[in-house]
This record gives C-alpha cells, structure tokens and sequence, in this order.
C-alpha cells in the first residue's frame, strides 16, 4: 500500500547564541543590525520557505560567575524584530519565542494578535517556560516559580492567551460611517478568567485578528513538555533530527494526540537541524570538519567539559587529553542562563564515556568535544542533502525541519539556491506559495 | 539679530485622527485602521513632511472616554494594535522620520521595554524614541491582576488621596525610565570585539550589571541588547501639571505640554525648567513641546465649519486636553510662531482628521513655515537625536569605568 507523499515543511531559524553560530569567520557578518535579520528572512522567502524563527533571551548567560564571551553575546527583541521583518517580506511567517514565566498574558496576547494583523496572518509563538531565579533577577515577578509548576504555568498562560485572542469574534465593528455606529455591541472583547496563577478581567482591546490566534510551537522534551504539545500545540520544535530518534520522537507525540481529540495532521512535528554543502559529498564533509573546529575552540572546549564536570577547569589544556579529576556532584554552580545543562544527567559516567572515547581513538579533550557535541544533520552534496531530508520526511522521522545555519547572514543562501529546487522538482516542496497564512503554509485549520 | 532657533515638528498619530467623529469623514480609511498599510502611509506622508517625528497613542485597555475603564460606548473608534509593533513595521519603509510609540509604565517589565525600544533604534537605523505614560488604576490594572490600584475618575483628580496616588505612578515611572536608560548604557559601545586570538566576542568588563534596586522592581542586567545605535533612544513625556513635568525633567528629552495661549506657555516652560534645574539637569537640552488639535483649511471659515460639522456629528463639541485650533496654516503657523518665543521648541500636532488634517500639517504648515524660513527644507541629520540637536550622550558606565581606571 502506497501512502500520498508528504510535502516538506521548511523554516530557517535565525543562528543564536550557542557556540554553533560562528561568528570568527571573515564571511560573518552582524548579529544585531536588522540587515542581516532581513537578509536571512528575504533568503527564506525567496526558497518559499514556510516560516522564518526567531529565539529569544532574558539574562546573558554566565559561566563560572562571568558573563561568557566565548560565543555570540547580545540579540534583539522578538516582538520587534518580527513586526519589522514583516516589511520586507510578503508571505514567509515569522515565529519568535516568548516566555510564559518572565510575561504577563494580557501583554502577549495583544503583542502577538497585533504582530499577526500587522503581517496579514503570519505570526506564531513558540511557548517555553521557565523557572530560574537567574532570569528572574531581570524582572519585576522574580524567579518565584518551582520548577514543577512551569508547564503548568505555559499551559494556563496559553489558554488564557486563547480566550483573549477569541474575546473578539471579528464581526464586532461595523463602521457605518452614516448612521455612526462604530461597534455592533458596546463590550467586545469582555473577559474574565480566574484560575490559581491568572485572575484578570476586562476587555481586549485587539479586533480579531487574520489567524485568529497565531500558531502554536512548542519545544520542550520532558513528558511533561510532550504533553503540553500533544494537548496544546499547532508544532513542535524538536531537537531529534538523526533518523532514528526522530521516527522515535515522531511516533511518540502523534500517538499522544488521540486523547486529546485531535488527528496526527493537527500537530507539524519540525526538528531543528544543521547542514553542511559542497559540490560532492567528500567536500562537503571537508567543509563540516572546519566549520565543527570553529565552532569549538579550545577556550570553548573548556567550557563544554566545565558545565559537565560543574567544576573549574580552566588549567587544563584543550589539546591534552581529558581530565582525569572527577565531576562535581550536585546542584550546578558553573553555569548559568543556558538549558542544555541539564542534559547531563549522570556526569561521572558521561566523564568515563569521554575519557574512554579519548583513549581509543587518541583524541584530546577538544577533539573529543567535537565528536560528542554533535555534527552537523546534513552533510553532502544538494542531491544527497535533498534526498536525506525528503527520506527523514517520506518515512516520518519528521514532517520537514528548522533549519540552523551556522553564519549570519549568508548561511542559508546555498541552501535556498542549490537544495530547494531539487525537492521542487521532486514534487515535494511548494513551488510557489498556494496560501497567505501560516496556517495556510503548515496545512492548519482556522481556529473556531 | 540672532537666527531664530529651529523650529521642531511631531506628529500625533491615532486611529482616524483626533476628533471622535474623524472615522466618519469621507476620506477616512475607517477599515484599514488595523492594517500595516494605512500606518505606513500616514508615516510616509509625515516624512515626506520633514516632520521631526511621529508619536503612536496606546493604551492597554480598550479606548474610552472616562479615565477609570471602558466607556461602552459603540460610536467612537475602538480597537487599537501594540504602537512598538506598529512603529517597528513601519520603520524599514521609512528612512528619516522619527518613531515614537506610546508605552505605559505600569504593570508592563522595564527589561522588556528597554529591548523593544533599543531593537527599534537598530530597525530603524537610530530614529526610534518612546513616550512614556505612567500606569492608571481601576479597569487597567484588572487586565494584569497583579496588583490593585483604586480607579480614578476625572471628578476625583483634585482629592488628596488621588493626588498621592497619581505621585505614586509617575514616581514608579521615574524609576522605569532608570532602569530602561541604565539597560540601554549597559553596553558599551565597543563591548563586541570578535577577538579571533583570544576566542572572545565581547569585553565582558565592558557590560554592566545595573544592579537597581526600587520600590516597585529590581533589575540586576546587562541588556541583552548591545547599546542603541543613538545610545539613548528619546523619551518624551506628555505632562498637563507638576507631576509629571516632574518625570519629564528628571528622565525626558521631549516634554509635551499643554497651555492654553502664550502666557501660559511662557509659565508652564518656567515651571519645566525649574523642575529641570532641581532635577540636575539645568545644563542638558529638554525640549518644550506644546500639544494642539488642529483643523486646517483654506479659510478660517471653512476650518471652522470643518470642525462644527464633525462636533455635530459627535453630538457634542470634542472634549480635549490639549487647545483645538481651526483655521488656515498661515494663522496656525502665525500662532506656532508667537508661542515659540514663550519658550517652546517644538510642536505635537494632533490631526482632528486623517488623512485631512493630516495633509493640511504636512503640506499645508510646512510649505507655510519653509517660506517663512522657520522650517527645514531637507532633513539635516540621519538619527532622532540629531534632528533635535541632541548630542549622542556618553555611557554612564563607562565614563565610571574611565574614572575609576583614572583614579588607580
């Protein structure tokens, strides 16, 4: 039996502030000016990309109680920099990452319902949590929240955004400019939600807006972040971009969305992945080898093997082999600001694994990094880039993918130029744009 | 003689203009109010103007007519979009002009607004300020649950308590601009550094902990936004009493007031300036900017019936803060002209209709002024700040830095 074939759900995520982004390389250009923000944007829609994806941050992060400047320091406003991509662009969306903890419903609601109407139905929200006190030093709320209660939070914080976004019908003005009559009825917008973390009440005072709520991503991992986008979510931004784990991760959260109500198609599942091009695959591969030491000096390497050892390992040489002393166990003290921290769940036996891939393969503390800390997704030439990710695709390890590039802000443009005619002329990716709304472009239904 | 000092020009931007019955004019484009098209047309035509620069009204509640909530009324324009958002969309379609949204300061974070506002001098390439309102009680402050904040009704203004209150909110918003002004210095200019040697892309001593401490928030920084291409982006301040000319010579680059005839002006400029001096200010540029509704026409007759028929259709005449003038450019700029030498440096002109007014300000006025030569003819200056003659100001931070190097 034959299933239909899938078409190919393509975004380019502006490259951030892990050590990824390269930024020492002469081609690199400005991570703040809007020029190379609107270059990237251009890029995407040029490729007919479904949507351009902007992250966020609250706090610089800090290692070993300084602000790290090892890699990218400094980004913009989500809210800002979207409205104003909206200018240059015509169809592609604009997704930005706000936070549910560190904002207050009523705000957001307004901002995204705004941004959506300013771009004629393009927004979208990528809802993350979080706890820390860290953050929370920036702001008037602090970092009250335990960490228990933090899905919880996003969960009431996003509903309670939807009866705000559906406060507003959209038949509510009339504007009849003879009889004087401006609004059909004189409470639009009125609401009132109490529950244990919001209690607010009044009347929005955004008209609805072109998507009626703008789409929904969700990035969190725990079951708990799994939940919340099987229940919740339009996508998921996920971080399982190699075959196996992705068919897995796949699997997993479009099983979960049965008893919630909803259909596999209710909920685009997009891992986020990087790429390496070269005219064939044995040049490509020589490309990702430079880019891979790039994005890990030996200072950076340090850092990495700091925030998994949670000690001081600033003595230790880079090119030497991997420490010998022990992880610190405990609570981490080195660093702050960052999430992947917590990937580390049993640091001594993840040392042992490094110290024994060092041993075997005669690898230095650097090298080792740089195998372990990930290569890059996709590697080879634009056919085997093309065909890789439309397998991914075909057989459900994903339903298209985020794309990261590694330089601002030319890092997409080989991509755009070389990968996406191939799947253009394999039928599996939009020749040109059937639709105006990112709903339209990921296949979603109008909210009721 | 001494040349006359340059004469500045905003523009207030708000739905179909300021008359509530502006929606309803023929040419009001009453369904576009929500859509990016329609602003940035009207700032086009603001800066093909050579105006200084346009505010953008907000409000976190639903327009109304009472100060203390929702009005219910249905036959006023209601609705409004984010004025950040608005000015950000604008400004890659602008080039000159600057962008000034409204942002209230109560219930809203510092942090996020000094972001906002520091990306919006990156979009647009250094043209971005910010009007500050302080936050109000009653029906807004329900919309973040946070706290309670009694209401205030326009009968209660004169009552101690509410005088005590109102003192409240601007001193909380004094605090706010502190903390959106240190964010912005807390950068310095040169702390990117893409030192390839070292593997550093910042000069970490060159970011700094702003480390405020306040009644109402704390906020320990850095930004997360390097430092604003003007360094620090304008705030204007709309003021009607003490209070908050207070906030506005303590914090603001641009006072809006508004005085009923030049007399007026001439006290209401002294009282500013005094606040200014015993804010430690005496030696900085705050501008004196008087706020008008205008109606303009060929005639003075004509303007007048403008307005009478738009009263009639409101069903009452406009109630305002600012004074409603209507009449031909020549005698508005006449009145812009007399009141300059009380000691304003600039104007907010509210258009009683879009696009009417509107064109009448930016056409009719500033051809008038031009052949007066009181008015530019091409823009001078490619940032705000420099239009209005204001210095790109030193980092606090590293002017302590230097100071205390100096100092070992």
């Amino acid at each position: 039996m034959s299933r239909p074939t899938k078409q190919i759900h393509l975004a380019a995520h502006f490259p951030g502030v892990n050590n990824t982004t390269v930024w020492s390389d002469p081609a690199a250009g400005s991570q703040i000016e809007f020029s190379s923000f609107a270059h990237l944007a251009r890029a995407a829609e040029r490729a007919k990309f479904d949507f351009f994806f902007l992250a966020e941050g609250l706090r610089l992060r800090e290692q070993n109680g300084r602000i790290h400047d090892l890699d990218v320091v400094g980004r913009p406003d989500t809210f800002t920099v979207l409205a104003a991509l909206a200018a240059v662009t015509e169809r592609l969306g604009l997704a930005g990452t706000i936070n549910s903890t560190f904002n207050e419903p009523y705000e957001v609601a307004r901002q995204f319902a705004s941004l959506d109407h300013l771009s004629a139905g393009r927004a979208a929200w990528n809802v993350v949590t979080s706890w820390d006190a860290f953050t929370g030093e920036n702001f008037r709320r602090g970092g009250y929240l335990a960490e228990q209660d933090r899905y919880e939070r996003a969960r009431r914080f996003l509903h309670t955004a939807w009866e705000l976004f559906d406060s507003w019908r959209g038949d509510e003005i009339v504007a009849d400019k003879d009889t004087g009559q401006f609004l059909g009825e004189p409470r639009p917008g009125a609401f009132a939600h109490h529950d244990s973390f919001f209690d607010i009440s009044g009347q929005f005072n955004v008209p609805r807006s072109p998507q009626g709520r703008p789409v929904i991503f969700q990035a969190g991992d725990s079951d708990a972040g799994r939940e919340f986008a099987a229940s919740s979510a339009d996508a998921i931004f996920s971080r399982h971009s190699t075959f196996e784990d992705g068919q897995a991760f796949y699997a997993d959260i479009k099983g979960r969305l049965a008893k919630f109500g909803r259909r596999p198609d209710q909920l685009v599942v997009l891992p986020a992945a990087t790429f390496v091009l070269g005219d064939t695959d044995a040049e490509a591969r020589e490309r990702a080898e430079v880019i891979r030491h790039q994005q890990v000096s030996g200072a950076t390497a340090i850092l990495f093997a700091e925030q998994l050892w949670n000690r001081d390992l600033s003595a230790y040489d880079p090119d030497g082999p991997v420490p010998e002393v022990d992880p610190l166990p405990g609570e981490n003290t080195i660093s702050k600001g960052r999430a992947s921290v917590r990937m580390f769940d049993d640091r001594l036996a993840t040392a042992r694994r490094w110290r024994e891939l060092g041993e075997a393969k005669k690898l230095s503390l650097r090298e080792v990094v740089i195998e372990v800390t990930g290569r890059q997704s996709f590697i080879g030439s634009a056919a085997t880039v093309a065909e890789t990710i439309n397998r991914f695709v075909q057989e459900d390890a994903s339903d298209g993918f985020i794309l990261v590039p590694h330089i601002v802000p030319g890092g997409l443009d080989e991509f755009a130029d070389q990968v996406v005619p191939l799947l253009q002329e394999r039928g599996v990716f939009r020749a040109e744009y059937t639709g105006t709304t990112l709903r339209e472009h990921l296949g979603l239904e109008l909210p009721g | 003689m001494t040349p006359r000092p340059p004469l500045h020009l905003a523009l207030a931007l708000d739905g179909a203009g300021w008359h509530p019955a502006a929606w309803r004019e023929p040419r009001a484009r009453t369904a576009e109010l929500l859509d990016a098209r329609y602003w940035t047309d009207l700032v086009q035509e603001a800066e093909r103007g050579l105006l200084d620069f346009v505010t953008i009204e907000d409000s976190l509640g639903l327009q109304s007519d009472r100060l203390d909530g929702p009005d219910a009324r249905t036959d006023r324009v209601r609705g409004r979009l984010d004025a950040v958002l608005i000015a950000a969309r604008v400004a890659p379609l602008t080039s000159r002009i600057g962008l000034v949204p409204s942002i209230i300061a109560g219930h809203t974070e510092p942090f996020h607004i000094s972001k906002a506002i520091a990306t919006l001098d990156y979009v647009s390439s250094g043209r971005a300020g910010v009007r500050v309102r302080a936050g109000s009680g009653g029906a807004e402050a329900d919309l973040f649950g946070r706290r309670q904040i009694p209401g205030i009704t326009a009968a209660d203004l004169d009552r101690p308590e509410v005088v005590a209150l109102i003192t409240e909110l601007f001193d909380e918003a004094a605090d706010y601009v502190e903390v959106v002004r240190r964010l912005w210095d807390s950068w310095e200019d040169d702390a990117e550094i893409r030192d390839v040697a070292t593997g550093r892309f910042v000069d970490r001593d060159k970011l700094h902990y702003i480390d405020f401490e306040g009644r109402w928030f704390s906020v320990r920084g850095p930004s997360i936004v390097p430092r604003p291409p003007q360094g620090q982006p304008l705030v204007t301040v709309l003021g009607h009493g003490t209070v908050p000319y207070r906030l506005g010579a303590r914090q603001g680059d641009v006072v809006y007031v508004t005085p009923r005839d030049a007399d007026d002006a001439r006290r209401i400029v002294e009282e500013v300036r005094a606040e200014q001096a015993a804010a430690g200010r005496g030696d900085e540029t705050v501008h004196v900017f008087a706020d008008l509704v205008v109606h303009l026409a060929d005639s003075t007759a004509q303007a007048a019936d403008n307005r009478a028929r738009l009263d009639e259709r409101a069903g009452a005449p406009q109630g305002s803060d600012a004074l409603i003038v209507a009449g031909t450019p020549g005698e508005l700029a006449d009145l812009l002209l007399d009141w300059q030498a009380a000691g304003l440096s600039g104007y907010r002109l509210r258009p009683a209709t879009i696009p009417h007014d509107l064109e009448g300000i930016t056409r009719g006025l500033v051809g008038e002024l031009q052949s007066r030569g009181a008015f530019r003819t091409a823009y001078e200056a490619a940032t705000l700040r420099g239009l209005l003659g204001l210095p790109r100001p030193a980092n606090r931070y590293a002017a302590a830095a230097a100071g205390s190097t100096a100092a070992v």
